[in-house]
């Protein structure tokens, strides 16, 4: 399974990457073929049946609620690059995660880094460091309402 | 199709430019880190789509690009600020300081 996980990712790149031709194809499945044989080791994640539906919710769920964050956020670093005074209240805050595994923590920590005012800067067993800007609560708890759980809760449905 | 590309262009430059500036005008390291990542990602992003509407036959690698863009850019300014937190001396009005219990104590010499 993994091997196939690794074929699909190599092949999917290349045929973006280089077009949709006979030619092209029968080249990337080839090299895919070798890259994978020599890289599958090396790889950790996996994929079953339910993947198609999984990437569907992820396409469908999480990707508009991401893309309108990342504008908010841009619009919140014109608001304060532009203003004259820069309203700052910055500290570091830790938060907790519900979600299990690799990919699914680094999807939540690149989310953080590109919402409004936040940067997350490690992951520690369950935890989560993050930068913010403004900083609202005292507790993890209190501090996971602002940053993460607008995520969690969809990214839980897919990552499980 | 071609205006609408160029809109696109225009904003991903206006979205750059408002990076280069934030990095200018914020007072420390992190927020630093932070303007200049969000503006730059979205800016990209912007820019890729609107190369991609002006020349359809590039618009599925500039998609490829962007799935890079938005793995590798967040990962990046993590990387950034763990490392401007191990050795720069922190910003003086922190209000909340959390990390410190992972490093930054004398205590803690394995990192």
């Amino acid at each position: 399974m993994k091997y196939v996980a690794t074929f699909l990712v190599l092949f999917t790149s290349y045929v973006l990457l280089a077009g949709f031709h006979v030619q092209e194809l029968m080249l990337g499945a080839l090299v895919s073929v070798i890259l994978t044989i020599i890289l599958a080791k090396l790889v950790n994640y996996t994929i079953d049946y339910r993947f198609p539906v999984k990437l569907l919710v992820f396409i469908f769920a999480y990707l508009p609620i991401f893309t309108w964050q990342l504008i908010l956020s841009n619009i919140d670093v014109a608001r304060r690059v532009l203003s004259p005074k820069i309203p700052l209240n910055p500290g570091f805050v830790k938060i907790k995660t519900d979600l299990k595994g690799d990919f699914a923590k680094l999807t939540l920590a690149n989310s953080i880094t590109l919402t409004p005012g936040t940067l997350s800067v490690d992951v520690k067993g369950e935890y989560l460091y993050v930068h913010t800007v403004d900083v609202k609560g005292k507790t993890p708890e209190e501090n996971r309402e602002f940053i993460s759980a607008k995520f969690e809760k969809v990214l839980g449905g897919i990552f499980k | 199709m071609e205006i609408v590309s160029y809109i696109f262009m225009i904003i991903g430059g206006l979205f750059y430019l408002l990076g280069g500036l934030g990095v200018l005008r914020m007072p420390d390291t992190f927020d630093r880190i932070q303007a200049g990542t969000k503006a730059t990602t979205l800016g990209a992003f912007a820019l890729l789509i609107g190369i991609g509407i002006a020349n359809p036959d590039w618009l599925l690698k500039s998609f490829l690009i962007i799935i890079f863009i938005a793995l590798a850019n967040p990962i990046g300014s993590s990387a950034l600020a763990k490392a401007a937190y191990k050795s720069c001396e922190l910003p003086k009005n922190l209000v909340q300081d959390d990390l410190k219990e992972l490093f930054g104590g004398e205590d803690n010499g394995s990192n």
